[in-house]
């Protein structure tokens, strides 16, 4: 009898350790990111690493066309962005766009039936928008890009519109004897934090200049109190936004920060720079390409409050630290990588120029219509 | 006779009704019961009430009553008083402090000025609790052990919710109420100051908290292994120390050389327990008003290590780079 209760205590201390063990299964891999025994780890869960390799496949590129001919611009009409294209590349990247973007609806999600240089429906406006767009964050945003690139593939995934998007946030009814203070709702935003739900309207666009005022760098940067009057409540909202990035990059804080000293440059990873850059350009596009066409989008591709569906982390990384695992396909498109407004009187061969000319180009476009 | 007790009492501690000795005032105010419960007396005593309210206790049950509805009704009306979404949201539900810009003043009553009338009431339910513990002592003859040892807790309390803030001007600094938010609350709040990790008073909170329940867990565990000789009879023991507290006091001294006494234990016990409030409190008191940043305050005084960094590139804030460009 006594044996056969130890015996029970045995295998109830097994089963145990087992279902402690077994918390989490299968076990996170760790990767070791600094130096060893602090703790400088990232962990990756393998179930969802084999999900983010299953859900970031690429498709397979067009073939290639041969080089030459004549350009887009010359021969067809209300070419505006891609003129300085051959009518052959031209061609091959409408069918690549078809296929990333509207694969079921084909050319008629832009053009219409009358000729394909009409801009008759509000699509064919965006597309030159984003064209544009994808092209500055090739040229211009290497430090964030570099190196994969991005086309409209990195976000749309075969979607009219990308999965992962956001609109300024209108909060929740109340009754007007309470505040919500813009937190404390279970929010994908905030990754099911309490924290603030829409950090994106605060930081990821608006006025640059006002931006430099926000409470991004809130930590002390001195041992003792000099003036820093950043707010626990401020914190808060930089919190939420990095809560934003660790969920859509799949990453846990130590992908860019010593987390022992999250304001300290010198103890992050490279990741921390990229990230840095990435959060400029999230603001430019959102600033100078998306909002831009708030006054001709169609009230069903608007937010709650009228503002357009806008870019943030999670519109090209969807859930891994590289977009599409870092595969590059500018390499098969690369009229996406440089600026390709046809140019008929000056040779477009200076970056900076082009730069200046597709700008004016956009504001120029959004402007008239 | 030795027999086997597992952790749950094998005895039902039950008697008929008794309501407590007399103290010669005050009589009135037990009021309940008393009834008798088989799984109370699992647990503990099976009679359960008299409770001896009194005016403090009862104006603390009302002044935490009103806090309790203030806080609970402003999370229900944050979800428009949908009470689905009431019980499905609850644990991220708050009741916020008032923002920054209104720093020590009372702002209307939806710009935080719930929270600090929930607050109020809450303290002064808390202080009448306490002033009541304080009084049934008293009147029992006992000394204050209790008392003090939940101010200790209040300390901590009024650090986090008045003192700190009024040092800081401005109540936006103090925690809210609510599952999650006090918790994210408490994450920002290590952020903003630099890493809580490397505060002395935080180590200290943390050692005499770990240490508080490795104690009790020693002690209980200690005692009940003695109780067949006898060893629950822990303050006669005292004095007259017996075959339970030799073999206890044995144990602990060939385990580990040295063991506390059958009094001293307990003083170990309150002392972790109530130093675990009080350092914790002069850490939270310390931050931000008189330390910016904990960790480059660690690194002052040699209690932050560096260690060689292992990514290839050095990294630099890119705003300096910008700057000398």
């Amino acid at each position: 009898m006594k044996i056969f209760n130890s015996l029970k205590a045995v295998g109830l201390m097994v089963a145990g350790c087992l279902f402690l063990a077994a918390c989490e299964n299968p076990p996170p891999e760790a990767v070791q990111r600094g130096y060893r025994g602090v703790g400088q780890e990232l962990l990756y869960n393998p179930d969802a690493l084999s999900e983010a390799i299953a859900n970031n496949q690429v498709p397979a590129p067009q073939p290639p066309i041969p080089a030459g001919g004549p350009k887009a611009g010359d021969i067809y009409e209300n070419v505006e962005v891609l003129g300085d294209l051959s009518v052959g590349e031209f061609t091959r990247l409408m069918v690549a766009i078809t296929e990333w973007v509207s694969p079921e609806e084909g050319c008629n999600y832009c053009h219409v039936d009358e000729g394909f240089q009409y801009d008759t429906k509000y699509t064919k406006k965006v597309a030159r928008v984003m064209i544009a767009m994808t092209q500055k964050a090739n040229v211009a945003w290497g430090d964030h890009v570099g190196g994969a690139g991005v086309t409209c593939y990195t976000c749309h995934r075969g979607q009219n519109i990308p999965e992962y998007v956001w609109a300024t946030d209108p909060g929740r009814p109340h009754p007007p004897g309470v505040m919500t203070a813009g937190q404390n709702i279970a929010s994908v935003n905030a990754a099911y934090s309490s924290l603030p739900n829409d950090s994106f309207s605060l930081y990821l666009e608006g006025d640059e200049e006002k931006a430099k005022d926000l409470p991004w760098r809130v930590a002390g940067r001195t041992a003792l109190p000099n003036g820093n009057a950043a707010n626990v409540k401020e914190t808060e909202w930089i919190y939420s936004l990095m809560m934003h990035f660790s969920d859509s990059l799949g990453v846990n804080c130590t992908h860019c920060h010593n987390t022992r000293a999250f304001y300290d440059w010198e103890q992050s990873s490279p990741e921390r720079v990229r990230a840095w850059h990435g959060i400029r350009m999230v603001r430019e596009m959102n600033n100078d390409y998306i909002n831009p066409t708030t006054d001709w989008l169609p009230d069903h591709r608007k937010g709650p409050l009228g503002d357009p569906l806008k870019v943030n982390c999670a519109t090209c990384h969807q859930g891994a630290y590289q977009p599409l695992l870092g595969a590059n396909m500018v390499n098969d498109y690369p009229n996406l990588a440089k600026y390709t407004v046809a140019a008929p009187t000056t040779d477009v061969g200076e970056e900076a120029e082009a730069a200046a000319e597709s700008e004016e180009n956009t504001e120029g476009m959004t402007a008239g219509n | 006779m030795i027999e086997y007790q597992n952790i749950f009492t094998q005895v039902q501690v039950d008697a008929p009704d008794y309501p407590g000795v007399p103290i010669g005032k005050d009589e009135e105010h037990r009021m309940g019961g008393p009834i008798h419960s088989w799984i109370a007396g699992k647990l503990g005593d099976a009679q359960i009430g008299p409770i001896y309210l009194g005016p403090s206790g009862f104006m603390a049950f009302l002044f935490g009553g009103l806090a309790f509805l203030i806080i609970g009704l402003n999370m229900w009306a944050s979800v428009n008083w949908d009470p689905i979404q009431f019980i499905r949201q609850l644990p991220w539900l708050a009741l916020e402090p008032p923002a920054p810009e209104y720093g020590l003043s009372i702002p209307p009553l939806n710009q935080g000025g719930w929270w600090l009338m929930a607050g109020f009431f809450l303290t002064a339910g808390i202080l009448l609790w306490w002033w009541r513990t304080f009084q049934l002592a008293r009147n029992l003859g006992m000394s204050n052990y209790l008392a003090w040892a939940f101010a200790g807790a209040i300390w901590l309390y009024l650090v986090l919710g008045f003192f700190r803030p009024i040092l800081m001007g401005s109540w936006s600094e103090a925690v809210p109420f609510g599952i999650f938010p006090h918790l994210d609350w408490t994450a920002a709040f290590s952020m903003r100051y630099g890493n809580l990790f490397y505060n002395p008073f935080h180590m200290l909170s943390i050692a005499f908290l770990y240490g508080s329940a490795v104690l009790f867990a020693m002690h209980g565990a200690t005692i009940l292994a003695v109780s067949r000789y006898g060893g629950d009879r822990e303050i006669d023991q005292i004095t007259d120390i017996g075959t339970a507290g030799e073999r206890s006091m044995l144990f602990w001294r060939w385990c580990m050389g040295f063991n506390a006494s059958m009094e001293s234990i307990h003083r170990w016990a309150w002392w972790f327990a109530v130093l675990t409030v009080i350092t914790g409190g002069i850490g939270i008191l310390l931050t931000g008003t008189v330390v910016e940043n904990w960790y480059l305050w660690g690194v002052k005084h040699g209690i932050a290590p560096a260690y060689p960094a292992i990514d290839a590139m050095p990294v630099v804030d890119p705003l300096m780079t910008e700057a000398t460009q």
